[in-house]
């Protein structure tokens, strides 16, 4: 057999002065052949193109990793997994057994938790949406019910005293922390008054245990220092109801809103020299909390319903080049079989991308689209990348948070998800769907069937 | 089909490519340096195709593409005149 030379596609690209050396400008990633030691080729060759993996490995680091940040700072921590940023059964699961309690906005994900197993006094229960049905339920599971407004508190008067039962709830506290957009549509307002109003009211219930106090200051913080007025604030409110009322609530709640290191669209500078450290929310955090003056054993326990920081890099987009275009300017475009129907968060992300093969040291700048027939599917505006052949394949990284629960079908089906386990073996998670699937949910009406 | 690269137009081994005329500089990689070597020394680009094939691990069909658009790379910097 002759040997012949690695093909790689030909290409010429314009030097500008003062911007590139000879080489061209240097590939940025290394190729990423391998996630968790598994090739990116076996994977493809077993479970198709494109396909989500998950790092079992990752979540647990991640989780041990943040739990012994709290727990260095602050003697009491709790996590709670925010269902929505990703609830896969599996990537559940593991934070779960890693002591995680269930954060659910909806009676869906609510149902989920409950499925995997969950307790209903370990599932907080959050969101502005919660109808009666799931609320009877949840009160009747002794679930934690953080309420928004004050529809929902008569909602919960009304099914309490109907069932002559007791809830155990919390509130969802919104406050200025000195960052813009202020979250002021969840929850009652701090500031106004709001919420000792409603925390008036509740005390007032024989059925209502009044157990915690909650809040969410936003998503992707970028400032630390909010954590601090959020968590000052909160322990503020905790020992006035101590004062007030002589009632020790159980725990104050931050909710979730750490940045991850994905760099938004926009940012300049790489995310990891932005946004601030686990260390520096904690820091934050637990300090806020011991500026109010309390007693170690009146301290409330702190829960943390952290998301996106505990899961974004533990998951990853495995696409394959369908094609190699130049656009009428000359510009390279490369298309994929990955779009934003399935990498949602390619919306707002530039995502790290990493060729998945050894490839030549010749770079060129290329726009990445996705496969779907529209304008805005578009996964990278620009991008330095060696050549690709077809078929090739790419690593988006950090794909753990919000992709597999935003997601849309679309024109299309949506692809395998598999777990890579911590001893290295591989196990599907989610099966790809199949038009079956799909159009099983639909019915014809009678006149338009085929006889 | 021939291609004609004018004489101003100068590559290093390692895939310089001056342009005199113009003042322009460009990078190639090995395979584009390859290409353009042979089409100064006046092969077809049905000659140069199946030289590449010879040598590369390559199937006709994808050559034939990335040559197509290597070539107009080249006219669009207007490194190459169609004989
Ligand atoms: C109430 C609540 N908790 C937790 C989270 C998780 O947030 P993140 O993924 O930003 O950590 C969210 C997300 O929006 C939320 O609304």
């Amino acid at each position: 057999m002759d040997l012949k030379k690695k093909y790689e596609r030909p290409v010429i690209t314009k030097n500008y002065s003062g911007l590139m050396n000879k080489m061209g400008s240097a590939t940025l990633t290394p190729p990423k052949t391998e996630i968790c030691s598994v090739p990116v080729k076996r994977l493809v060759e077993q479970y198709g193109s494109p396909l989500f993996v998950m790092s079992e490995a990752g979540i647990r680091q991640n989780q041990k990793n943040f739990l012994r940040i709290f727990k260095t700072r602050y003697p009491k921590v709790q996590f709670a997994w925010s269902y929505k940023t990703n609830y896969l059964s599996a990537v559940c699961s593991v934070f779960h057994s890693e002591g995680s309690w269930a954060e659910v906005v909806s009676e869906f994900e609510y149902d989920r938790a409950r499925k995997l197993g969950i307790k209903g006094n370990q599932i907080i229960f959050n969101g502005p949406d919660k109808n009666r049905q799931s609320l009877k339920k949840a009160i009747s599971e002794n679930s934690k019910i953080h309420i928004d407004h004050f529809d929902e508190l008569f909602d919960i008067i009304d099914i309490t005293n109907e069932l002559d039962i007791s809830a155990d709830v919390a509130i969802r506290v919104n406050m200025d922390t000195g960052v813009y957009p202020k979250w002021d549509r969840f929850g009652f307002n701090f500031e106004n008054g709001e919420a000792w109003n409603a925390i008036k009211r509740i005390v007032a219930q024989k059925n209502l245990n009044l157990v915690g106090l909650h809040t969410h200051i936003g998503t992707y913080m970028m400032t630390a220092d909010a954590y601090r007025i959020a968590a000052k604030k909160l322990a503020s409110l905790f020992m006035d109801i101590k004062k007030e009322y002589d009632i020790q609530l159980e725990y104050i709640d931050l909710g979730g809103g750490f940045a991850s290191h994905n760099t938004l669209i926009g940012q300049y500078l790489p995310a990891e020299e932005l946004v601030p450290s686990i260390e520096q929310y904690a820091d934050a955090i637990t300090s806020g909390i011991y500026d109010v003056q309390m007693r170690p054993d009146e301290m409330p326990m702190l829960i943390l319903e952290t998301g996106r920081a505990l899961v974004d890099n533990t998951g990853y987009l495995i696409s394959s080049v369908i094609a190699n275009k130049r656009l009428s300017d000359g510009r390279r475009a490369i298309i994929i079989d990955a779009g934003v129907n399935i990498l949602f968060t390619g919306f707002w992300y530039k995502h790290k991308i990493s060729v998945a093969q050894d490839s030549g040291y010749h770079t060129e700048e290329a726009t990445i689209y996705g496969p779907l027939c529209m304008n805005i599917d578009c996964i990278r505006e620009s991008i330095i990348l060696p050549t690709l052949n077809r078929g090739d394949q790419l690593v988006i990284e950090y794909a753990g948070a919000y992709d597999v629960t935003q997601w849309m079908q679309f024109i299309t089906l949506r692809p395998n998800i598999v777990m890579i386990m911590s001893d290295g073996s591989v196990e599907l998670i989610r099966k790809a769907e199949s038009l079956d699937y799909i159009m099983q949910q639909e019915l014809i009406p009678e006149k338009f069937q085929k006889k | 089909m021939k291609y004609h690269i004018p004489e101003s137009l100068a590559i290093s081994d390692s895939g310089f490519l001056f342009f005199a005329r113009t003042g322009e500089t460009f990078t190639l990689n090995q395979i584009g340096k390859e290409i353009i070597r042979l089409m100064q020394e006046g092969l077809s680009l049905d000659s140069i195709s199946t030289k590449l094939i010879e040598t590369y691990d390559v199937d006709e069909i994808t050559l034939q593409k990335d040559l197509h658009d290597f070539i107009t790379q080249l006219q669009l910097h207007k490194l190459v005149e169609e004989q």
